[in-house]
């Protein structure tokens, strides 16, 4: 009961502007907003409509929506890794900081689409130029993030380690990188919605397949219906997409006396 | 009785120049194998930079410090410390048994491990809370756990840097039993540092007496109380009060009532 209460909390909101938009649409007869149930019939005829023996799943989502997942998460890993690694290694050191921070702080501040044109001349249309752009533009808040993580390690537990003798991989697994974790998930929930962000906007301009590509091509054929599905597939993409790195951010801080609290203050970083 | 820790002129200076600061001056005394003892000292005279010393997570400007013979150069591998602030010296993400095993991580089996960590935390009275996080105990509780953390490593010398001062005086007192029992029951050789006079006496063999900043030596008295103490009777016994009133007025910068220096302590029985 009290599930199905908190349930009805988070979401009638969110049915009731649904339900608004569907009179608004059939009572204005716009071209340009179709209403929600024209979209969900043209989101079935999309990615819904095949036969069974295919999963019922059409070849829109074998050729865009999955190649497009690729993207996201092939560049969003491949920023994952370096940006912990960097991060680690500069949290580590005393001085590293110094030199690379301006650099940092210089990069991070050029919006990242607008180095697509930049990347379409160096590497021109392909997959290295789509997961260069999400790699550039979402790598920041995971690095940065690791190094402030990094440093929060404090000097007793410093000493306890050293008292030890803790080998060093032990030291950087077992203390440094889960001190570093709090502060290193909220980098990734940044860094995961940055990511998908570029995804798109890359595919907008130099793909031949992919949701970003879509969506364009549906907009240039007047085709609103199918243009309007696009962009609550990405809706729903970035909500799903968030939802489950909070799960594991949810298990593996499972530690910390008050989850709720922490992620609800980095929800809006 | 062998000596277990020799500590030779020993001196420490931090900063140089103009802004150096000399935290220890030329301290020489042993301790002997099996041995509770205790240095009490006014804050900031240099008690804590003393256990740095010794065990090894600063080199000394001056003199020398060796263990059961050999020279400290390094963090030696049979010791362990037990830091004041248990908040911040046990791992908040690792359960209770994880921080007690922790530093047998890279030496011993997962099935060793995990019958010494069993075996510590029963003699600090803390069987079966192995699966809990840091913070769901108490203060006390913590302190144990971090006990019990150095002892698993089976120390040859256990380091102590004011490890009750944290805790109520309850709690305090319950510490300082289970101290003393621990210690009786496997002779475990104990340097324990305090600001606190009266806890000095209680605990301690053998009671070394600092001076203000820079720490000296001013006296090494033995302390002739039962091995067995009580915390009522003991503090109300006629040897406790004129040893507690001899520590104070050595503090408060008299001379020892008796020549005191280079008494060699007898492990009262
Ligand atoms: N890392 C440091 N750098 C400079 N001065 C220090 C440092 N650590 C301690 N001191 C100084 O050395 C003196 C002794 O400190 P400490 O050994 O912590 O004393 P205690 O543990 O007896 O309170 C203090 O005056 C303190 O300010
Ligand atoms: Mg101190």
């Amino acid at each position: 009961m009290n599930h199905f209460l908190g349930f009805l909390r988070k979401w009638s909101l969110f049915f009731g502007a649904v339900v608004l938009w569907e009179l608004a649409t059939r009572l204005a007869e716009d071209p340009f907003f179709p209403p929600p149930t024209t979209i969900l019939d043209k989101i079935a005829e999309l990615w819904f409509s095949a036969p069974a023996t295919r999963l019922f799943l059409t070849d829109d989502v074998y050729q865009d929506i999955l190649p497009s997942l690729g993207r996201v998460f092939g560049g969003w890993s491949i920023a994952v890794v370096l940006g912990v690694g960097l991060g680690t290694a500069l949290g580590r050191s005393r001085t590293g900081m110094d030199y690379v921070g301006p650099l940092f702080a210089f990069m991070r501040a050029i919006p990242p689409p607008t180095l697509i044109p930049v990347f379409l001349v160096l590497l021109s249309i392909g997959t290295s130029m789509k997961l260069t752009t999400i790699v550039f533009g979402s790598i920041w808040p995971i690095l940065l993030n690791t190094v402030d993580g990094v440093r929060s390690v404090n000097a007793t537990q410093r000493d306890t380690a050293r008292s030890f003798r803790t080998p060093q991989h032990y030291w950087i697994a077992m203390v440094v990188l889960p001190a570093a974790l709090p502060k290193i998930f909220a980098g990734l929930r940044l860094s995961l919605s940055i990511a998908l962000i570029l995804m798109v906007v890359s595919e907008m301009v130099g793909a031949t397949d992919g949701i970003g590509y879509e969506l364009i091509f549906a907009q240039q054929r007047f085709d609103f219906p199918a243009m309007w599905s696009w962009i609550v597939l990405l809706g729903v993409l970035g909500y799903g997409l968030n939802a489950l790195l909070l799960v594991v951010e949810r298990r593996m801080l499972s530690w910390q006396p008050s989850t709720g609290a922490t992620t609800a203050k980095t929800t809006g970083a | 009785m062998s000596t277990m820790l020799q500590v030779t002129g020993l001196s420490h200076r931090y900063g140089t120049g103009e802004h150096a600061h000399v935290a220890v001056n030329d301290l020489t005394f042993t301790v002997e194998t099996g041995e509770l003892s205790c240095i009490v000292g006014p804050s900031g005279c240099g008690k804590s930079t003393l256990l740095r010393c010794i065990s090894g997570l600063i080199t000394p400007t001056g003199g020398e410090v060796s263990l059961h013979g050999d020279r400290v150069t390094g963090v030696p591998e049979d010791l362990a410390v037990v830091f004041q602030d248990y908040s911040r010296s046990l791992f908040p993400w690792l359960t209770v048994r994880q921080n007690v095993e922790f530093p047998l991580r890279w030496k011993k089996s997962r099935a060793e491990r995990r019958e010494r960590s069993e075996e510590a935390l029963e003699w600090v009275s803390l069987p079966g809370v192995g699966g809990k996080y840091p913070w769901q105990l108490s203060g006390g509780m913590q302190q144990r756990v971090s006990i019990a953390r150095a002892l698993a490593r089976r120390p040859a010398l256990l380091l102590m840097d004011e490890p009750f001062a944290s805790v109520d005086a309850q709690t305090r007192f319950e510490l300082e039993d289970l101290l003393r029992s621990v210690q009786l029951q496997h002779g475990s050789t104990i340097l324990l540092v305090t600001h606190d006079i009266d806890e000095s006496v209680y605990l301690g063999d053998r009671v070394l007496v600092l001076s203000k900043s820079p720490a000296r030596i001013v006296a090494d008295l033995p302390v002739d109380l039962p091995a067995e103490r009580h915390q009522i009777t003991t503090r109300e016994s006629a040897n406790f009060v004129s040893l507690r009133a001899e520590v104070a007025r050595l503090l408060q910068g008299g001379t020892p009532a008796e020549p005191a220096a280079g008494v060699v302590s007898e492990k009262p029985s």
